[in-house]
């Protein structure tokens, strides 16, 4: 009797303790999470390269978990939808931070949206990670620009059409989506053509609005241009869908990559994805990263995403490896400052070095841009891009452009005495104005 | 088997009759051989040329698979091969005689990389090479190449394939290609100035551009006369530009009448402000997709008539969503503008994201039939197939939906109910079934011009969104309710819009189109062809 009571003693002790821990258990799981905040459209125009990026932080995030999470916790993805829309990334953003109570947010794609975001991020205090190339000409305290830098992709990208592997290309047409990006970095490009000694009529500029269909005119006037007796070559910043009818006018109208080249900043292996490459081959594109580099991590990194994603055919891209480097670099810096509070997370990101997926090391620099390898790549039949050409080493994210008179003497250092994102050399005061 | 040994039999016979002797094979193999041990496109480019040199016709297999990214280096023996990709092996083919020698997994053999100096060097090596080609069409192309690199080394192979010459339009381009070549020699003035009448007379750009070389780079009588032929081609282009820009208005015109004239019968027609057309347009590619898809995976044959087949499927899918949307919710709001013009939104917005969920937000690859890629020239216009296509596709449509609405039963039904709905439904006529079926009229007219602009344009959610008020722009230009006005709106949209995209830009030019537009509504509110009536008064 006594073996029996003290057996029921024991029975009812235990469930009341397992009854305990399930009571216990979601309170203790809100507090053991770190949030992170994806801030994608996945609804809208953008939606098309900006729900791959979501998929990808969340497989990241997963990733992280099965290693044993953060700082002892797991981490919570937290994803809303801006649905393309500019004001509405403000707001999101601030209900991430104020509501949801993210440790850090990676997101945004156009230059318009992460301009719309910018004062919540200084306001409430948090971090941006911004993962695609963009026009440069901005440095704050709360982003970290792990996308290219014009220095880092455009102007690579016009010396290797300059060199003789590229070419020689004399004329030089810089066609465009009209919107921030393409207009500040052709207004860059301009200024680097012309202190190269190019003459002011072997430039020529032309914009067209987003998602245009209707290229007869203009590619007729590329080829126009093109039949002066120079090598010429064609400068694509056209952003999003407008690229398809693009290089389908191009291959209709019979330019080919040997006579006219088309060098774009803004065409990865998922624009492609919905074309039929073969009138393309030959075409350039200019990244830091391509999914046909062939480095075990990036086999590996192509490996886990068709398992995430559970497709074979889904194509990796710059922005995506971006978003790796960026992930990694958090997730180091928060190991390195034993906490997520935003102010030593920042301080801490300085210096982090993680590895890319090109087979080298990139490291956040004070500027809060980060060091990359700029490769040259060819379109192919299959749809992928082979490197033509590569840098020999990395090239550093220059923030405020060397080529334009009103961000030439401004730099920035977010490290502690000087802590300023647009110091100007020339006065000595922190507080310059760029381009835009 | 018998047939391959049969054929690689035959090939021998045919190697053995061309070949002076094995040696000269033997050397060929020895400089393509070269290609495993050089690194680099300048290593690539100088065993191209030795190859080229050789002047052998034999080169011309392993030069065009090099072009094309075919050739490949087996890493075990650094054996250099001609490769066939089928899946994750390849066939491996002798780069000479082009007989299959081996198979091989991907990984172990090496592509040698090409790059668009290296094709140009190809190409040019090549176009020597294929002066004499059985094939008209490539002789073409070789004189082609020739006369946009002229080098003076070429003269004599051409004047030699100029004597053999038996078509005489080949000829002509051979002598163009000769004089080409004799402007960049050292050839006395005579036959200077001869070439430049010869490449005067040609009058297109590529003979422009070589010519604004000539006059960059040469003296006296030649330079003179240069100046003069640049002056009468441009004049002749300035031409050419202007019917250039009138087809490409009338090409775009054509866009914007198939993507309006779904939109004329039920905002035209019926006076639904239906904010989601663009849908309906993009409903219809995204048929056009899944076509595609099912012919590639089970019916390869038939890809050249995918476009034929999802016609009626468009037009029926479309039709079915707008029935379904008219009976669930723009009945419930006739007489109600703004009303309906917010569900409808709110339909398109569904309906884009159910596109989304399904098929991912990507672009989806629909692809061109053979008869509608590349160009054809007619003088100095290039027209591309795709446009004319088009353009006479919806021409067609447009002529069968007169038909309807003109001389059918039911095309009276519906003018009766947009004329006068009571009257009509005291004549017996049941209205509310007549505004159902015009609405999937309209809305499956929308599905087949998004099979029509499959071809041109983005096949993603986003599709419809691009349309939708061009297409509204139209039809209230053209005349709201007048089949012929939208016809003639969209047509002249187009031709103005090119005309002033070359002066003031793309972006400068929709904008003023669209100022043009909005003050001719305050001058004429009706639009181009007002209807005219007592029921449009009401």
């Amino acid at each position: 009797m006594r073996r029996n009571f003290s057996k029921i003693t024991k029975m009812f002790s235990a469930s009341v303790v397992a009854a305990g821990l399930l009571a216990s258990a979601p309170a203790r799981a809100a507090d053991d999470t770190i949030k992170v905040g994806i801030l994608h459209s996945l609804s809208g125009t953008m939606a098309i390269s900006e729900t791959t990026l979501k998929d990808a932080m969340l497989m990241l995030i997963e990733e992280q978990n099965a290693k044993g999470g953060l700082l002892g916790k797991k981490l919570e993805a937290v994803v809303v939808d801006p649905a393309s829309n500019w004001p509405l990334f403000a707001e999101k953003a601030r209900e991430l931070i104020s509501k949801d109570k993210v440790a850090a947010v990676f997101g945004c794609w156009t230059s318009v949206s992460r301009k719309s975001v910018l004062p919540v991020f200084s306001e409430l205090d948090n971090i941006l990670f911004y993962p695609v190339q963009y026009e440069g000409e901005e440095s704050e305290r709360n982003v970290f620009y792990t996308g290219a830098a014009p220095n880092q992709q455009a102007i690579p990208a016009v010396d290797y059409l300059m060199s003789e592997d590229g070419g020689s290309v004399k004329r030089w047409v810089l066609e465009g989506t009209d919107y921030v990006y393409p207009r500040t970095t052709n207004k860059i490009l301009e200024a680097y053509l012309k202190a190269k000694g190019v003459a002011a009529e072997d430039i020529m500029v032309n914009y067209t609005p987003f998602g245009f269909s209707d290229w007869q005119t203009e590619v007729s006037a590329i080829k126009k241009f093109g039949s002066a007796g120079k090598k010429t070559a064609v400068v694509s910043t056209v952003n999003g869908d407008a690229n398809v009818p693009f290089y389908k006018e191009l291959g209709n109208q019979g330019i080919k990559a040997e006579d006219i080249p088309v060098m774009a900043f803004s065409v990865g292996e998922e624009e492609l994805a919905g074309l039929d490459t073969a009138p393309l081959v030959g075409h350039l594109a200019a990244w830091n990263y391509f999914e046909s580099v062939d480095t075990p991590e990036n086999k590996k990194f192509i490996a886990d995403w068709h398992k995430f994603i559970k497709n074979d055919k889904r194509t990796t891209n710059d922005p995506m490896e971006a978003h790796y480097i960026g992930f990694n670099m958090w997730v180091k810096a928060v190991e390195k400052a034993g906490t997520t509070d935003p102010d030593k997370v920042i301080d801490a990101m300085i210096g982090v070095s993680v590895p890319n997926l090109t087979g080298g090391y990139s490291t956040m620099m004070p500027n809060h841009h980060i060091t990359k390898p700029v490769l040259i790549g060819e379109i192919q039949a299959d749809g992928q891009f082979e490197t033509v050409s590569q840098t020999s080493g990395l090239v550093m994210g220059d923030e405020w452009s060397d080529y334009l008179p009103d961000s030439k003497d401004l730099i920035s250092d977010w490290r502690a005495p000087l802590s300023c994102g647009n110091f100007n050399v020339a006065t000595g005061k922190c507080g310059g104005k760029g381009t835009n | 088997m018998i047939l391959l040994r049969a054929l690689g039999l035959t090939l021998l016979f045919l190697m053995a009759s061309l070949l002076p002797s094995n040696a000269a094979e033997a050397d060929l193999r020895a400089i393509i051989a070269k290609f495993a041990t050089g690194t680099g496109f300048s290593a690539t480019e100088a065993v191209v040329r030795e190859l080229a040199a050789t002047g052998d016709p034999l080169v011309e297999r392993p030069l065009a698979a090099l072009a094309e990214g075919n050739l490949y280096i087996r890493k075990a023996d650094s054996a250099v091969f001609v490769g066939n990709e089928s899946g994750d092996s390849v066939e491996l083919l002798d780069p000479l005689s082009g007989q299959k020698s081996a198979e091989a997994a991907k990984a172990d053999i090496t592509k040698i990389k090409v790059n668009n100096t290296l094709r140009r060097v190809i190409r040019d090596a090549l176009g020597t090479l294929t002066l004499r080609a059985k094939d008209p069409a490539v002789r073409v192309a070789a004189a082609a190449t020739m006369f946009k690199t002229p080098d003076a080394a070429n003269i004599e192979p051409l004047d030699a394939a100029i004597a053999a010459e038996t078509d005489a339009n080949v000829k002509a381009l051979f002598e163009q290609a000769r004089a080409a070549s004799v402007l960049v020699s050292d050839r006395p003035e005579a036959d200077r100035l001869a070439a430049v009448a010869l490449i005067g007379a040609r009058g297109d750009r590529d003979a422009l551009s070589l010519l604004t070389s000539v006059e960059a780079n040469s003296q006296g009588a030649v330079k003179d006369a240069a100046t003069a032929a640049i002056g009468s081609i441009n004049s002749s282009l300035a031409l050419w530009d202007a019917g250039q820009n009138i087809w490409y208005g009338i090409s775009l015109g054509s866009v914007l009448l198939l993507a309006a004239i779904g939109l004329a019968i039920t905002f035209g027609v019926m006076g639904v402000i239906n904010m989601a057309h663009g849908e309906m347009v993009m409903l219809g590619a995204y048929t056009t997709f899944v076509v595609q898809q099912v012919i590639r995976t089970s019916f390869p044959g038939l890809f050249d008539w995918s476009l034929v087949i999802a016609l009626p499927l468009a037009f029926l899918v479309a039709a079915l969503v707008g029935l379904i949307i008219e009976r669930g919710v723009i009945r419930f709001l006739y007489g109600r503008p703004l009303e309906t013009l917010l569900a409808t939104w709110g339909v398109s917005l569904i309906l884009q994201q159910a596109v989304r969920s399904i098929f991912g937000p990507t672009n989806q690859e629909v692809g061109n039939p053979s008869w509608m890629s590349g160009s054809v020239d007619i003088g100095q216009l290039a027209v591309t197939w795709n446009r004319l296509w088009i353009l006479v596709f919806a021409l067609g449509v447009f002529a069968v939906l007169l038909y309807v609405m003109k001389r059918t039963p039911w095309g009276l039904q519906m003018r009766a109910v947009t004329a006068n709905r009571r009257m009509a439904a005291s004549m017996g006529i049941r209205a509310p079934w007549v505004d159902a079926l015009t609405f999937a009229l309209g809305s499956g007219i929308a599905g087949i011009a998004g099979v029509a602009l499959s071809q041109i344009d983005n096949v993603s959610p986003n599709l419809g969104r691009g349309y939708i008020i061009d297409s509204f722009m139209v039809v209230v230009f053209g005349g709201v309710g007048n089949l012929w006005g939208t016809l003639v709106g969209a047509f002249s949209l187009g031709i103005v819009n090119k005309f002033l995209e070359p002066y003031a830009g793309a972006v400068l030019g929709k904008i003023v189109v669209l100022v043009l537009i909005i003050l001719f509504i305050q001058k004429r509110p009706r639009g181009l062809f007002a209807l005219k009536g007592r029921a449009v008064e009401a």
